[in-house]
């Protein structure tokens, strides 16, 4: 079927083909055994098909009723053995595609999973889903269809060839210069056609941006007036997509017509100038006949083969993207330091057989980190938080604070400087031990599809139903869950979307809580939320932060109040620190801010 | 199936183009089918007598059939893209006007991600059903119908083994096709539930993370891949099953032709030539069959796709507006007549149960309450982005039903709570509140807004590019903007939907001040702080889609024990 032929190809092939063929080489005696009934199925078809010519040539040559039974007989068990092969190996492949496709899936999730923050801040969302959704698919239709079919069909081709060389050498120097043709005439015409498809994903892709941004905002385009407007858009960009798409399609559909039409030409020369061979006695009459019939069968073959082998190819880009991901560096990870429970059910950090109970004290001296080289984020930063202190950080968007608890967390490393916590410089501690010791309320909450218990769980997974349900009740959130319908099994949908940005603070609030960690990073929710809402919040996150070490990215005055200490940031560097009566005494910009004399979002 | 007939029917003006289109496959089949048994008469009337003069004239013949079918095939190359693109264009055309004509509860129906795919990847998946299927669909019953009337005309007996195996592969791949349809929707079921895991999975990416829940998700994910895998294989290892089925039925028909036509010739009744030109129409015919299910398999994978875009199309839209609509708001005065309202039929509670409440014109007003009790509801329904269930809004002194659509939202500005500027320049998004307005009424607006100081800041002034959802600019600030843009539109009545929360106090007093100076305009604050409401002449206080008390800050804070707990709160605690 015509298709348009992407632009897509695999820059290091013989690589992406090596990794291919190890994740196939899981499934060696499937693949051996489908390309196995693969050249069975191919050669009885053709040996079925030839198998015509002596038939009808022993009938020519006087051969009576005894030889006819006898060759439709023998063709009759070749058939059936190749119904029998292409049964079996179109059932194998089916299975081990999705076998090897599952392979791949599962190892790139995995992998994703070791990547550092930095890969999930710098890619869009989107781009990651088409690692799943576009090239994992390509690889799966390779799979499917092109791989059994290039073998196919080049053993048609060779097979066919053969054939026709062995029946008439002469007759198949035409076929062959006519092959040929068709060969480089499909190569010629998919180089061609990337251009105009080029042409087409682009104009595809400003449309889908369009249709995007403005289908976003169609509330604001509704305010607006201004549908009349955003409909004239629209159409000049569904207009130019219609032109280009006509285009590359007109052209990418003219392939097949002029194949065939090629073959029917070798066709009628190959009649004609087999004719004149069996005038002459070249070649017998029954010969030529089954020659003739070969001929047509080749056609599809070469069509096929030429563009199944595109399929394959930009399907190998692909899964070029797929192991570039798969082989991106994960998060780096030499912390030796780990975290293990007492008899008395408290933590120590054991370093190196060296055991240093876990307090919380988090100190950090002189830090300096850029997200790009260049362009500090965070400049000579000192700060201490001694056990059970809570730390707020204020200051305008862009100042820092989230990059600091980016920093604790170890989802970034710092450039410069030292990050301790209980005295143990932090990139010596494993990661996982490091993050079980932390738990972070971030501002956009994010809940995961499964019941509310399920959510809150995700703390600490393996909380009992009364540990989940003291966390609630700790975190505030007890009530609100009892009275839905389905109390703590009510299922959350689509990132939260049934519950109030409020609700989902709880629960996120309810998360931490079950995690019970001495030290806590909180990102307080800012607006939206009304005050009754926010009192209870406030005060499931007091009861969260009585006797932890806190860092809280602070939006209201409450949280700073009752800081231990305040650190005002800006520009990365902390400007201002010390309690708030301190802070209004200095009259800077604490003051002002406080005051409502400056901007802070 | 109605939802593919549906779409089918609105090719409209390209509905020339699929005919044309489909009279040219049938003619280059036509032509393919003459050429083998012009062959036939090649060999047996020209080759056996020995007689050039008639092998010429009939390759001759050959060739120019070629020539014709290679013609008639790129013509309708041209035809079959036109009418595939100008179709998809077509719907999505459709479908894009459909969504303008969306009231807002219509809009809340659909996810915006569900919107896009069923205006992009879903119109996609219905060209490729022309692209890829038109030719088969129109070539297979034409080669199917002249191959038999041929292999008839040929041979009556011979045909007759077409006649009993033509039907047992129609057949045969009929029940394949129709056992793998219901398949292919459970498939595409768990490939959707397999990508929200993974887009679950990177929105809450930080979550993971700082939980350590690597190997739950890993966990979670093999889950859902395992099921994916298990149903895919199902699914294939039945779709695959139509080759093998084919071949047999085709070995089986070659077979028979061998045994029954190698009998006629030795008889003496069939002509070797015709024999093998009988077999080039078996594989012919029955290679249409084969391309005929793929095509039904085709138009079952298109159908989940068929049917979202025809959930666009038929959505019902439930705004109406009146014939002879009124085209002029007279005044700025707004009043809720006894006005009931849910988002849903099905809701247990009203939204809002019957206020009624009266808006002075030029007045500023403040709404306060709680997340729930209906505040951007309240606002929403005075430029109908919904409608009342009962009661009755009136601007103007008119019910708000008996405005056109456009001149009601002209009289009226909103800062939605959830605004959005659009990618462009500063300029760009400002002439969406009037497309005419000049550099200076431009900059007068912004300095109204706040939005002034920063613009002159920035190097390109109004020409400073916003990029994708007003990137470039801080929240604050991108409100500042939205605000410029609705004063713009110079309207009757302005309404502010939480609109300065991120907006630093003192700004949003000065936003405050100039707003309080546009003369016969109608002022409505919704709020969380008292602070933007304590100078409104008449603040609205709701409670739980109630109307809990009216009335100025003085008066309420004598009336009012809600407005006193909120003040209380606020002033205790305070928000920086």
């Amino acid at each position: 079927m015509p298709r348009m032929v992407s632009a897509r190809k695999p820059e290091n092939l013989v690589y992406t083909v090596k990794r291919l063929l190890a994740y196939m080489g899981r499934h060696r005696i499937s693949l051996l055994l489908v390309a196995l009934l693969v050249v069975i199925s191919v050669t009885c078809n053709l040996l079925g098909t030839y198998m015509i010519s002596p038939v009808i040539d022993s009938l020519v040559s006087g051969g009576g009723m005894a030889e006819l039974v006898e060759g439709v007989a023998i063709t009759a068990v070749i058939y059936a053995a190749g119904v029998l092969a292409s049964l079996g190996y179109s059932q194998i492949m089916a299975a081990s595609s999705q076998q090897i496709v599952y392979d791949i899936r599962k190892d790139l999730f995995s992998h994703m999973q070791t990547l550092p923050i930095r890969f999930f801040d710098m890619n869009q969302h989107g781009d990651v889903m088409s690692y799943y959704t576009n090239d994992v698919d390509t690889i799966s239709d390779a799979l499917n269809n092109s791989f059994t079919a290039v073998i196919k069909n080049g053993i048609q081709i060779i097979g066919t060839m053969t054939m026709l060389i062995i029946i008439n050498w002469r007759l198949s120097l035409i076929v062959a210069f006519s092959y040929a043709l068709m060969f480089f005439y499909v190569r010629f015409s998919a180089s061609h056609s990337k251009k105009y498809y080029k042409k087409h994903q682009s104009s595809l892709g400003s449309l889908d941006g369009y249709i995007q941004e403005m289908t976003a905002g169609q509330k604001v385009i509704k305010v607006f007036n201004h549908e009349e407007e955003n409909l004239k858009g629209f159409r000049e960009k569904n207009e130019e997509l219609r032109k280009m798409g006509t285009a590359a399609q007109s052209y990418a559909s003219t392939m097949i017509p002029a194949v065939v039409s090629i073959s029917f030409l070798t066709y009628t020369i190959v009649s004609i100038a087999g004719g004149f061979m069996v005038l002459f006695s070249l070649t017998s009459f029954g010969a030529l006949a089954s020659y003739l019939v070969f001929v047509r069968q080749a056609t599809a073959p070469i069509n096929q083969f030429t563009q199944q082998s595109n399929f394959l190819l930009s399907s190998l880009a692909g899964a070029e993207r797929i192991f570039a991901l798969i082989d991106k560096e994960s998060e780096n990870d030499e912390g030796k330091v780990t975290l293990e429970k007492t008899e008395n059910s408290s933590w120590n950090w054991n370093d190196g057989g060296n055991r240093i109970p876990l307090r919380g004290d988090v100190r950090f001296n002189d830090v300096t980190f850029s997200y790009v080289r260049g362009h500090s984020v965070l400049t000579d930063v000192s700060l201490y938080a001694k056990p059970g202190q809570k730390i707020a950080f204020v200051g305008s968007t862009g100042a820092g604070k989230t990059t600091i608890t980016n920093l604790i967390n170890r989802f970034y490393d710092v450039d410069e400087g030292q990050i301790r916590f209980d005295g143990i410089d932090v990139r010596r501690i494993r990661k996982a031990d490091l993050r079980h010791s932390l738990a972070m309320v971030l501002q956009d909450t994010h809940l995961f599809t499964g019941t509310i218990r399920e959510n809150i769980r995700y703390g600490r997974l393996d909380a009992s139903d009364d540990e989940v349900e003291k966390a609630a009740v700790t975190a505030n959130a007890d009530s609100f869950i009892r009275r839905l319908p389905e109390g703590y099994d009510t299922m959350v949908v689509s990132d939260g979307a049934n519950l109030s940005s409020g609700q989902r603070q709880l629960i996120a609030i309810a998360r931490a809580a079950v995690a019970d960690p001495p030290v806590l990073i909180l990102d307080e929710a800012t607006s939206n939320i009304d005050t009754r809402t926010e009192d209870l919040i406030e005060k499931g996150m007091d009861r969260l932060m009585e006797g932890r070490t806190v860092f809280v990215i602070a939006h209201r005055l409450s949280t700073v109040r009752n800081a231990d200490a305040i650190l005002v940031l800006e520009g990365g560097r902390i400007i201002e620190r010390g309690s708030h009566d301190d802070l209004i005494a200095q009259r800077g910009r604490y003051y002002d801010l406080y005051t409502g004399l400056f901007e802070l979002s | 199936m109605k939802s593919l007939e549906k779409l089918f029917s609105l090719l409209g003006k390209y509905r020339k183009d699929v005919i044309i289109a489909c009279i040219l496959v049938v003619i280059e089949t036509s032509f393919e089918l003459i050429i083998p048994s012009m062959m036939a008469d090649l060999i047996d009337n020209g080759v056996s007598a020995g007689d050039v003069h008639y092998m010429l004239v009939k390759g001759g013949q050959m060739a120019v059939c070629s020539l014709l079918a290679l013609a008639t095939g790129l013509a309708y190359a041209r035809f079959a893209a036109r009418a595939a693109y100008g179709w998809g264009a077509e719907i999505r055309e459709m479908e894009y006007e459909k969504l303008q004509s969306y009231a807002f509860s219509n809009i809340d129906r659909f996810e915006t991600s569900s919107l896009v795919t069923r205006m992009t990847g879903d119109i996609t998946v219905m060209q490729n059903t022309i692209n890829n299927g038109l030719r088969p669909l129109m070539r297979s019953p034409v080669m199917l119908l002249l191959g038999i009337i041929f292999s008839f005309s040929m041979n009556a007996e011979l045909a007759f083994v077409f006649i009993i195996l033509t039907p047992l592969l129609g057949i045969g791949l009929f029940l394949i096709v129709r056992h793998v349809a219901p398949m292919y929707s459970v498939l595409q079921t768990t490939v959707d539930s397999l990508n929200s895991v993974v887009e679950e999975n990177l929105r809450a990416v930080r979550v993971v993370k700082a939980f350590v829940r690597d190997e739950f998700e890993e966990y979670k994910f093999d889950g859902v891949n395992t099921k994916l895998e298990n149903t895919a294989i199902r699914t294939n290892r039945t779709a695959v099953l139509n080759l093998p089925f084919f071949q047999l039925i085709m070995y089986i028909c070659v077979l028979a032709l061998m045994f029954f036509g190698g009998s006629m010739v030795l008889e003496g009744s069939l002509q070797v030539g015709q024999l093998t030109g009988f077999l080039s129409y078996v594989m012919q015919v029955l290679n249409s069959m084969m391309m005929l299910s793929n095509v039904f398999l085709l138009l079952t994978r298109s159908l989940a796709s068929a049917g979202r875009i025809c959930d666009v199309l038929d959505e019902k839209v439930v705004m109406k507006e009146r014939e002879n609509p009124l085209r002029n708001v007279p005044s700025s005065s707004v009043e809720f007549r006894n006005v009931s309202f849910s988002y849903s039929s099905k809701a247990k509670e009203k939204t809002l149960e019957d206020i009624s409440l009266s808006i002075a014109p030029g007045s500023v007003i403040g709404i306060l309450g709680g997340t729930g009790s209906g505040k951007s509801s309240l606002v929403q329904l005075i430029d109908r982005l919904y409608d009342v269930d009962s009661g009755q809004v009136l601007v103007g002194g008119n019910d708000v039903r008996a405005y056109s659509l456009h001149t009601l939202r002209d009289a009226v500005g909103m800062v939605l709570q959830k605004n959005l500027l659009f990618s462009g320049t500063i300029r760009d998004n400002l002439r969406w509140g009037d497309s005419g307005a000049s550099d200076e009424e431009m900059m007068e607006a912004c300095d109204k807004a706040g939005a002034g100081e920063f613009i002159r800041r920035m190097p390109r002034g109004l020409d400073t590019d916003l990029g994708q959802g007003g990137v470039n600019v801080s929240g604050g600030q991108k409100q500042r903007l939205c605000i410029a843009r609705a004063l713009l539109k110079k309207p009757k009545i302005l309404i502010f939907d939480d609109s300065t929360s991120a907006v630093d106090s003192a700004t949003e007093k000065l936003i405050r001040d100039n707003l309080r100076k546009l003369e016969g305009v109608t002022k409505i604050f919704i709020a969380q702080r008292i602070s933007t409401v304590i100078e409104a002449d008449c603040i609205f206080i709701l409670d739980n889609g109630h109307l809990a008390a009216s009335g100025t800050h003085d008066e309420l804070m004598k009336t009012s024990g809600i407005y006193r707990e909120i003040y209380d709160s606020q002033m205790k605690g305070g928000t920086l």
